[in-house]
C-alpha cells in the first residue's frame, strides 16, 4: 500500500492547460477524496493516476517511485467506473475475478477470494448473473467486488455513486465507509457531490479550474476555508456572502451595510488597521444564524422572510436583506409568519470574510 | 375512421409491394415454374414441355454439378474466413487516432467501390503469365514465373476476392469496435489485461453479434459472385473455376438448357435462404436474450 505523491501534475490536450501543476501527497491508509463541480480536472487526475490519461508534465510517486511511464496493469491499481464499466459478456463470477484469472491464479483460490467477497457485498446468489440481468445497485456493487477481488493496494473511484437514486446513494455511501473502515487500503475517491466528500474523507481536495483549491480534514476546510470558492461549495444550503465594509469605530471592528452592523471579534480584530472603509464580502452559514427577537444591535440581522422551505425538522428560510438574499435554517417550531422583516443574530465567531478581488479569506 | 386509419399504412407500403411484385415474386414463380419444363430458349414458355423434377433429379446425380458446388464451397469458405480474420485484424490495429488515419482508411474501402468488371479485368492483367505485374515482378527478384490462372486459378480467384471485400468487413468491424464501451476497454486495463488479451477476452466477445451478421451477409454474397470469375477465368481451366452462379449463366446460354439453369437456380436459393434463416434465427434469438434480461431485472426491482 504505497503513498502517493503528485508532483506538479500538467495535463494539457493540445494547447489547453487543465490541470495547473497539481501537488498533493497521500499517507498510507488514506481516504482522498477529490471534489469539484464538474470541468476541474478531478476525474483527469484519477485517470492519470490510474494511467489511463497520459502524463504532460510532473510526475507521479508511489512509494517514491516515479510511475508516470508505466501501463495501468504495472501500477497495482482497482478502479470502480461511474458507468461500472462490467463485461457484459460475463456473469458476476467472470467480472469478479477476472483480473486474477488474467494472473494465472489457482482455480481453488480464485473461487475462494470470488466467494469470500461476493459474501461481503451480498452478491452470493448473482454469481452466475450477466451484468444485464441486475439492478443498478447490484451492479454498482459488482463493479466494487471486482475491486475487492483483487489485492491492490489502491482503490479508485471514479463517481461510482452517481448512476444511482438518491436512496441507494446514501445507502451505498455508508456501505463503503465501512467497506474503507475495513479493507484499509489507499482510496482516492472523486465526486462532485460535497455530501460525500464530506461524509467519506479523511482528506478533502477541492478543486476547481485544474487548480487545488485547499485540501486537509473535513470540518479544517468547513469550518475555515481559504477562498470564498471553497467556502460557498461546501455545506449545504450553502454559505451566504454579502456585501460588506469594514468600519473602525474606537477600538472595534464593524462589518456594516444596508440592515446591519456586526461587531467582530477575536483575531478578525486585528484587520482595524488596515481595513478601515474596505469592502468585503461576508459569509456566514444559514446554520450560525438564528432567530433571536432580543439579540443586541452588533449581532443583529434584520431579514425579511420570504419564503420558508420546510424540510422536516428543520426548515429553510429564503430572506431579504437590502439587495441580498440570505438562506436561513431554523428548527422548524420556530413561529415565524412570511412577509415580516424579524431579528436575527449572527454567531460573530462563525462570520467568515473575504477579500473582495482576491476571494482569499481574510 | 378507425378502419381508414387502419388500412393507411398499408396504402403507403402498396407502391413498393406492386413493384416487389414485379420485379421479385413475379419473376421467382418465373423460375420456379421454368425449373419443371425441359424449355429451349428458342421456345415460348407455353411450348415447353412439362417434365416434373425430371431437372432436380438429373442434377442431384451429376458429377459436374457436384464439383461446382463443391468449388463454390470451397470459394465461399476460404474467401469469407480469410476476409474475417484479415478485415477484423485490419481493424483491431487501426482503432487508434494517429495522424492520417482518416485518409488510410479511405484507401482502405476503396476497392470495395469499384465495379466487379473492373475488378477482374485488372486482376486478369495482373495475373497474365507474361506481362502481368505478379509474374514481371517474380521475374525481376529471380523467383519462378507462377500459372495464376492456370494452375492455381481457385486461389488466384479468391485472392481477388479477398482484396475486393475485406474492406466491407473491416468496416463493418471497425465501427463495432468504435462503439465499444470504452470504460469496460479500460477497466480491463487496469484489471491488468495486456494488449492481446484485451482483444481475446473483452473485444473480441462484445463484437461478436456483429461480427457473426458480417459474416453470413459475405457468405451469402460469395455464393453469388459472379462477374470477377466470368472475366478472370470464365470457370476454366476445366471446372476449377467454376461456381454455382456461373454454371447457372452458361447453362442458360451456353447449353441451352433453361429448365436445369432454373433447376439450378432454386438449389442455390435452398442454400442460400438456409443461411439467410439462419440470420434471422440468430438476430431472434439475440432479442429474445436480452428480452429475458430485462425481465429477469424487473423482476427483481
Amino acid at each position: 500500500m504505497p503513498t502517493i505523491h503528485l508532483d506538479k501534475l500538467v495535463k494539457r490536450y493540445d494547447a489547453v492547460k487543465v490541470l495547473h501543476g497539481i501537488e498533493l501527497e497521500m499517507a498510507e491508509h488514506e481516504f482522498t477524496v477529490l471534489v469539484g463541480p464538474s470541468g476541474c480536472g478531478k476525474s483527469t487526475t484519477l485517470r492519470m493516476i490510474a494511467g489511463l490519461e497520459s502524463v504532460s508534465d510532473g510526475e507521479i510517486y508511489f512509494d517514491g517511485k516515479p510511475v508516470s511511464h508505466l501501463e495501468p496493469k504495472d501500477r497495482e491499481l482497482a478502479m470502480v467506473f461511474q458507468d461500472y464499466a462490467l463485461y457484459p459478456h460475463m456473469n458476476v463470477a467472470r467480472n469478479m475475478s477476472f483480473a486474477l484469472r488474467l494472473q494465472k491464479r489457482p482455480r481453488a483460490e480464485i473461487d475462494k477470494k470470488v466467494k469470500e467477497v461476493a459474501a461481503t457485498l451480498g452478491l452470493s446468489e448473482y454469481l452466475h448473473r450477466k451484468p444485464a440481468e441486475l439492478s443498478g445497485g447490484q451492479r454498482q456493487r459488482v463493479a466494487m467486488g471486482r475491486a475487492l477481488t483483487r489485492d491492490a493496494g489502491t482503490f479508485l473511484f471514479d463517481e461510482p455513486l452517481s448512476n444511482l437514486d438518491a436512496k441507494l446513494r446514501g445507502q451505498m455511501r455508508a456501505e463503503l465507509a465501512l467497506m474503507s473502515q475495513r479493507v484499509q487500503k489507499n482510496m482516492i475517491y472523486v465526486t462532485h457531490d460535497q455530501i460525500e466528500a464530506m461524509t467519506l474523507a479523511d482528506r478533502i481536495v477541492v478543486m476547481h479550474s485544474g487548480v487545488i483549491q485547499q485540501q486537509g480534514r473535513p470540518e479544517e476546510l468547513f469550518k475555515k476555508p481559504v477562498n470564498k470558492f471553497v467556502a460557498g461549495f461546501l455545506g449545504t444550503p450553502p454559505m451566504n456572502f454579502l456585501d460588506a465594509t469594514l468600519e473602525a469605530r474606537g477600538d472595534e471592528v464593524f462589518a456594516v451595510a444596508e440592515g446591519f452592523a456586526l461587531r467582530l471579534e477575536g483575531e478578525k480584530t486585528a484587520l482595524s488597521n488596515s481595513a478601515s472603509n474596505r469592502g468585503v464580502t461576508l459569509g456566514v452559514r444559514p446554520s450560525d444564524i438564528e432567530y433571536a427577537p432580543a439579540a443586541p444591535a452588533d449581532r443583529a440581522l434584520q431579514l425579511n422572510v420570504l419564503v420558508s422551505e420546510y424540510v422536516g425538522a428543520q426548515s429553510v428560510l429564503l430572506c431579504q436583506s437590502g439587495s441580498n438574499k440570505v438562506t436561513v435554517e431554523v428548527k422548524s417550531e420556530t413561529p415565524l409568519a412570511l412577509g415580516q422583516t424579524l431579528t436575527f443574530a449572527v454567531d460573530p465567531n462563525r462570520i467568515h470574510l473575504f477579500d473582495r478581488k482576491s476571494e482569499a479569506a481574510l | 375512421m378507425n378502419a381508414a386509419n387502419r388500412l393507411t399504412p398499408y396504402l403507403f407500403m402498396a407502391p413498393a409491394v406492386v413493384i416487389m411484385a414485379m420485379a421479385l415474386i413475379y419473376p421467382l414463380g418465373y423460375m420456379m415454374y421454368g425449373s419443371f419444363l425441359d424449355w429451349n430458349p428458342s421456345q415460348t414458355i407455353g411450348e415447353a414441355e412439362f417434365v416434373g423434377t425430371k431437372n432436380y433429379v438429373t442434377l442431384w446425380n451429376d458429377p459436374n454439378f457436384h464439383e461446382s458446388l463443391w468449388v463454390t464451397l470451397k470459394f465461399a469458405f476460404f474467401c469469407v474466413s480469410i476476409e474475417m480474420v484479415l478485415g477484423v485484424g485490419l481493424a483491431l490495429m487501426l482503432d487508434r487516432n494517429v495522424r492520417g488515419m482518416t485518409f488510410l482508411r479511405t484507401m482502405f474501402i476503396l476497392p470495395m467501390m469499384i465495379a466487379p468488371v473492373v475488378v477482374g479485368l485488372m486482376w486478369r492483367y495482373m495475373y497474365h503469365p507474361t506481362v502481368g505485374t505478379f509474374n514481371r515482378t517474380l521475374d525481376g527478384l529471380g523467383l519462378p514465373k507462377i500459372d495464376w490462372l492456370g494452375h492455381h486459378a481457385l486461389t488466384s480467384v479468391i485472392i481477388a476476392d479477398i482484396w475486393q471485400w475485406t474492406p466491407f468487413i473491416f468496416i463493418l468491424a471497425l465501427a463495432a469496435l468504435q462503439s465499444l464501451p470504452r470504460s469496460a476497454i479500460e477497466a480491463a486495463k487496469i484489471d491488468g489485461a495486456t494488449a492481446w488479451q484485451q482483444i481475446w477476452h473483452i473485444k473480441l466477445p462484445l463484437m461478436m453479434p456483429v461480427l457473426i451478421v458480417t459474416g453470413l451477409l459475405r457468405l451469402i454474397d460469395a455464393f453469388k459472385v459472379l462477374e470477377v470469375i466470368l472475366v478472370l477465368t470464365e470457370g476454366g481451366p476445366g471446372l476449377s473455376t467454376e461456381i454455382l452462379a456461373l454454371r447457372i449463366s452458361r447453362t442458360a446460354t451456353e447449353f441451352r438448357e433453361l429448365g436445369v439453369a432454373a433447376a439450378m437456380s432454386n438449389y442455390l436459393l435452398m442454400l442460400l435462404l438456409l443461411l439467410t434463416v439462419a440470420m434471422f434465427a440468430f438476430t431472434r434469438w439475440q432479442e429474445a436474450r436480452a428480452n429475458r434480461l430485462r425481465a429477469a431485472v424487473e423482476e427483481d426491482t
